[in-house]
């Protein structure tokens, strides 16, 4: 058994950077610490001043995998502010857009940052020598994201094409259909990845947690939708942070958020797929009936199958929307500047994304918001340690540490995104 | 270099885009890691082990007094050195925080000011370390990259254009925005290397590759300058990505001068 503190001080496979540390007294867990030492990078500040234009632009650097996430939210924020509504046509190619964002993170995630843990290997280049022909499925299925990014975006890491009112240019049709073999592959990839999902040996953990995501009635919820937690019911976006309040803490670069009265909650695959199964297209639905998963799922681990199944939805949505695609009218709406405030919450990856901005008459920014959804999930991933560190103290000291780290792992921490890196750190205090 | 050199990527102030362009090489990526000795890639694994590398790639800009430490640690286990992207070789987009009080804007985002620790100023990479070789991009154009590490193990100097986005333009039978459409676009002032996407979706370049040699950067703020949409969208413009990159900080510097002087 570990007797030790448990120390990370640099996590591997995660975006950005930061350390974990479990201190031990008297053989009990004393302290645990999510330390966030990716440097503040001050997005809030140097937005001010800046062209609303810009500010898609700006915040896409925010993180290199998901910033689709991060335009999107800026986007459909700052029209609100403008009071400009979207045409269908663009809603969708919007959607379709951010389909591709999911197949590429989620794929990465599945595969090459958590799969390794659950199949004890260091990395998917290990992982490679022994089973090359899941890495070489694995890699295949995150290109095909990629290139949907970038037939619509240019490239697939900060994209170029979208703009507040839509989309500088339509997307060539024909470069989007060439794209359909390729996503029919990767919807029976992502099927079988989901049935492969359900045969890995998680760590045993279960959680009572809030779960918050957007919600829409009649589509699973990523552009847009109300607020929907599973303890608190629903709320109108522009009510989320009156309810979920930043905070900031010694320790961390990033601010943790909690509920107005004080409690961690949960944002990402998981509490999207609990809070909104039932808007899932067939596929999705059948796989989930036929792997027999029983929701909602509260074993943060599992949150791969969570990811799995949206992978599958991902690819889904991706072959409807191309087939479907047909671009109609102007790819922008035309924008009347006036002075207002407007905000908008997505659903990136990771999980709710949430923008708030003040302009002037000018289109000029006064004052900008931005709740990332790891920032979110901090002060929750302390608390999953903080209930899953006592079983782990009967175990060697590697496997400890380890079991410690694969939590934080399965999170998919994007710490660059809460301003940030990862250190797992254990320690007799 | 060895018959199979041994590679490190390190991350500094960054979104994580560029060295996601390594994973993002899913063609060659096997063939990257049975060519080479992966050292040190947190991103991408656990498995790590101390310097010497024969090839080091750097992302992101130095921020922090650990990051400053960390560099010039780095510098002293490297062979060669490459800064990848526009925020190692200009600041990036966080050296935009360089043009005001970073204090200020500290008290913006975070309750707790004190608890920071951050330097006075956004910088590259080559301000605290010789560095061997420079990619720029927001991100690195992965092609580019592969091409760098070939030629790397081919023992050769690597083939990366010299010439700016205007030129990709003309290669591409993109109409030109600017002339066209009266559009502003840096791409006469930008250094090459992402395909001229930009004008490609219809829109101007906003010079996340960095500032091209040997333009004449005055010349091409004045035409910008008239073609603005919007008051001061040219010193915007220069002041963006890679804003920090001498070439753009003192065009911009001049533009916000010159309207100054005329709102006097």
């Amino acid at each position: 058994m570990t007797r030790q503190n448990i120390e990370v001080p640099e996590l591997a496979r995660v975006e950005g950077e930061g350390g974990l540390f479990i201190g031990l007294k008297d053989g009990t867990v004393a302290e645990i610490r999510l330390d966030i030492y990716e440097p503040p990078r001050f997005f809030e500040g140097f937005l001010r001043g800046r062209y609303l234009q810009e500010v898609p632009d700006i915040t896409a650097r925010i993180c290199g995998i998901c910033p689709v996430a991060y335009q999107m939210s800026a986007v459909y924020a700052l029209e609100r502010a403008l009071g400009v509504t979207v045409s269908p046509s663009v809603r969708a190619l919007r959607r379709l857009l951010y389909c591709g964002e999911y197949i590429e993170s989620h794929a990465l995630h599945i595969y090459m940052l958590q799969a390794p843990d659950l199949l004890g290997h260091e990395s998917a280049l290990s992982l490679a020598v022994v089973a090359p022909e899941v890495v070489k499925k694995a890699l295949r299925l995150k290109k095909i994201g990629n290139a949907l990014l970038r037939t619509i975006g240019g490239r697939s890491v900060h994209p170029v094409s979208s703009c507040v009112g839509g989309f500088y240019k339509w997307p060539d049709a024909a470069a989007m259909k060439a794209l359909l073999p390729d996503l029919e592959w990767g919807l029976q990839a992502a099927l079988e990845t989901a049935r492969w999902s359900v045969t890995l040996p998680y760590p045993e953990l279960e959680i009572d947690y809030e779960f918050v995501a957007n919600h829409l009635p009649d589509e699973y919820a990523i552009i847009e939708g109300e607020v929907l937690s599973s303890k608190r019911g629903a709320m109108p976006v522009d009510q989320f942070d009156q309810v979920y309040i930043e905070q900031h803490v010694q320790h961390s670069n990033a601010l943790h958020s909690l509920t107005v009265d004080g409690q961690p909650y949960l944002v990402g695959p998981l509490a999207r797929l609990n809070l909104n199964h039932e808007q899932l297209g067939p596929s999705a639905k059948g796989v989930l009936e036929e792997i027999k998963v029983d929701l909602p799922i509260r074993n943060p681990y599992k949150a791969l199958i969570a990811r799995a199944i949206e992978l599958v939805q991902a690819y889904e949505d991706a072959i409807n929307l191309v087939k479907s695609y047909q671009p109609e009218g102007p790819s922008a709406a035309k924008l009347m500047l006036r002075a207002g405030e407007g905000c908008a919450a997505t659903e990136a990856p990771r999980g709710l994304l949430f923008h708030r901005y003040t302009l002037d008459a000018a289109g000029l920014v006064q004052s900008a918001r931005i709740v990332p959804p790891t920032a979110q999930n901090l002060a929750r991933i302390e608390e999953d340690l903080r209930q899953m560190a006592p079983k782990v103290l009967d175990m060697p000291h590697d496997q400890a540490t380890l079991t410690c780290e694969h939590l934080v792992r399965s999170y998919d921490p994007c710490i660059s995104c809460a301003t940030h890196f990862l250190k797992l750190d254990i320690k007799e205090l | 270099m060895a018959a199979k050199p041994s590679i490190a990527v390190f991350k500094f102030s960054s979104c994580d885009g560029c060295q996601l362009s390594l994973l993002n090489m899913e063609d060659e990526l096997l063939d990257i890691a049975g060519a080479v000795e992966i050292a040190f890639f947190l991103e991408a694994t656990r498995a790590q082990r101390p310097g010497p590398y024969d090839i080091a790639l750097v992302e992101g800009s130095v921020t922090t007094p650990h990051e400053e430490e960390r560099i010039k640690e780095i510098r002293r286990q490297s062979k060669f050195l490459i800064a990848l992207g526009t925020c190692a070789t200009s600041g990036g987009v966080q050296a935009l925080r360089n043009f005001a009080d970073a204090k200020e804007y500290a008290a913006t985002v975070y309750a707790h000011p004190e608890f920071l620790h951050y330097l006075p100023t956004c910088t590259s990479i080559a301000e605290h370390v010789p560095v061997d070789m420079e990619l720029w991009g927001c991100p690195i154009n992965k092609a580019q990259l592969l091409e760098v590490l070939k030629a790397l193990l081919q023992n050769r100097r690597p083939n990366l254009p010299a010439y700016t986005v205007c030129l990709e333009c003309k290669r591409n039978n993109t109409v030109c925005v600017m002339v066209d459409k009266g559009v502003p676009c840096l791409g006469p002032g930008t250094q090459a290397g992402c395909g001229a996407l930009c004008p490609g979706c219809g829109r101007g370049c906003y010079g996340c590759f960095g500032p091209a040699r040997d333009t004449n950067m005055d010349s091409l703020a004045e035409i910008v300058h008239t073609l603005e949409r919007y008051p001061g969208e040219a010193a915007h413009l220069f002041r963006g990505i890679s804003g920090y990159a001498p070439a753009f900080r003192a065009t911009a510097d001049a533009l916000i001068d010159a309207d100054k002087k005329e709102a006097k």
